[in-house]
């Protein structure tokens, strides 16, 4: 593939088109960029989208910019990964920009307070869902520990104002020493047998 | 040092906001309203609001907002800054590792931890976003219940777990309808 100034500019104009029309953040933006890098330009193929995704939802902070990264890495290293997480931040930057310098105005008229405060409702029906959705998948599993383990996260969190970070790291390391212990106990039982 | 301050935060909000999306918000709220207190639970309220209502990630959205309020268009590009550095860093090293070892089980075990952990911090968060809408920050009681709003909460929910119909246009109708119905009322 030719790097030049086209196939830069095509590479920031994507990634920037792609981020101005994904509202809500999230997961929205894999299936788009999926149209994009691997059906429209041929960059990338099917195999690869699949494990750059995993590692992008996987990894902390907003999924549209980790996936933008690791295109842009995958295509021109470092400096890809730079053009392409400009090009994914630059719309919300310059949309909030200009509501923030509206929002008195904005916050202070009636009819806009009014259809945000309608708005903050289906917001809250939107994210009920999503953990409605999320808990019953846990459920699903049919395992008692992810149970525990999201019962307790959420009285540290919603009535012992615990730090999320601090109940975010716990919760790791239980997962790492859970692997960790599994391993060693499956070790101790071939021992025994010995 | 404002600058430094809103960098710092806006880092700590990228480096530990895992499962993207809502997953960020509880964080952001600690960082923006209880720590540094820059914004208010009413203002954090309708960022969310906000940031549903314009493309993006609500991280970056937030950034946006809080560091043009404290800092104008420096601390937003600040804060923005601040927000993707730690994905850059831990992206790039992720993909690193990932293709050189792809089956991690420790990984693995460490996400199986975070999973529902990240499930309990969106209820969380999502808890405060309810108590708002349905009180406006009054106190708790039958009588401060803003009803329009859990009308339309119900109403959003059932049609969004029912029809599994698309978050854009439920907030939008929920805010049209809610509009029309504060006006009428």
């Amino acid at each position: 593939m030719e790097k030049d100034k086209k196939f830069y500019w095509k590479l920031f104009s994507s990634t920037f088109s792609l981020s101005a029309f994904t509202f809500g953040g999230g997961f929205v933006i894999i299936p788009l960029m999926r149209k994009k890098f691997v059906e429209e330009l041929n960059w990338i193929d099917e195999q690869e989208m699949l494990d750059l995704t995993a590692i992008a939802q996987s990894s902390p902070g907003a999924i549209a910019v980790n996936a933008s990264i690791l295109i842009g890495y995958r295509l021109d290293g470092f400096r890809g990964a730079l053009i392409t997480v400009l090009g994914t931040v630059l719309p919300p930057l310059i949309i909030l920009s200009v509501i923030s310098l509206f929002y008195t105005a904005f916050r202070d008229s009636l009819i806009v307070g009014y259809v945000l405060r309608g708005m903050q409702a289906g917001v809250a029906a939107v994210i009920t869902d999503v953990v409605l959705t999320m808990t019953l998948d846990i459920l699903k599993e049919h395992r008692l520990q992810p149970v525990i383990i999201l019962i307790a996260a959420f009285i540290a969190a919603a009535i012992l104002n615990v730090n999320v970070i601090l109940i975010i790291l716990i919760c790791g390391v239980i997962g790492a020493l859970n692997v960790l212990l599994t391993k060693r106990s499956k070790g101790g039982v071939q021992h025994d047998a010995a | 040092m404002m600058l430094l301050k809103l960098f710092w935060s806006f880092f700590q909000i990228g480096l530990f906001s895992i499962g993207g999306g809502y997953a960020a918000m509880p964080i952001i709220q600690h960082q923006v309203v209880e720590i540094n207190g820059w914004l208010s639970m009413i203002e954090f309220g309708d960022v969310v609001t906000i940031s549903q209502m314009t493309p993006g990630p609500i991280a970056i959205n937030s950034a946006t907002f809080v560091g043009t309020r404290i800092a104008g268009l420096p601390g937003a590009i600040m804060a923005t800054i601040g927000c993707v550095t730690p994905s850059i860093i831990i992206v790039l090293t992720l993909a690193y590792i990932y293709y050189k070892y792809r089956n991690l089980s420790v990984m693995q075990g460490v996400l199986t931890g975070l999973r529902p952990a990240v499930v309990a911090m969106i209820a969380s968060a999502g808890l405060s976003i309810i108590v708002l809408a349905f009180w406006n920050s009054n106190p708790i009681s039958f009588a401060s219940t803003d009803w329009i709003s859990v009308v339309l909460f119900a109403a959003s929910l059932l049609i969004l777990h029912k029809f599994k119909a698309d978050p854009v246009w439920v907030m939008s109708g929920a805010g049209l309808i809610g509009c029309l119905a504060y006006m009428v009322l």
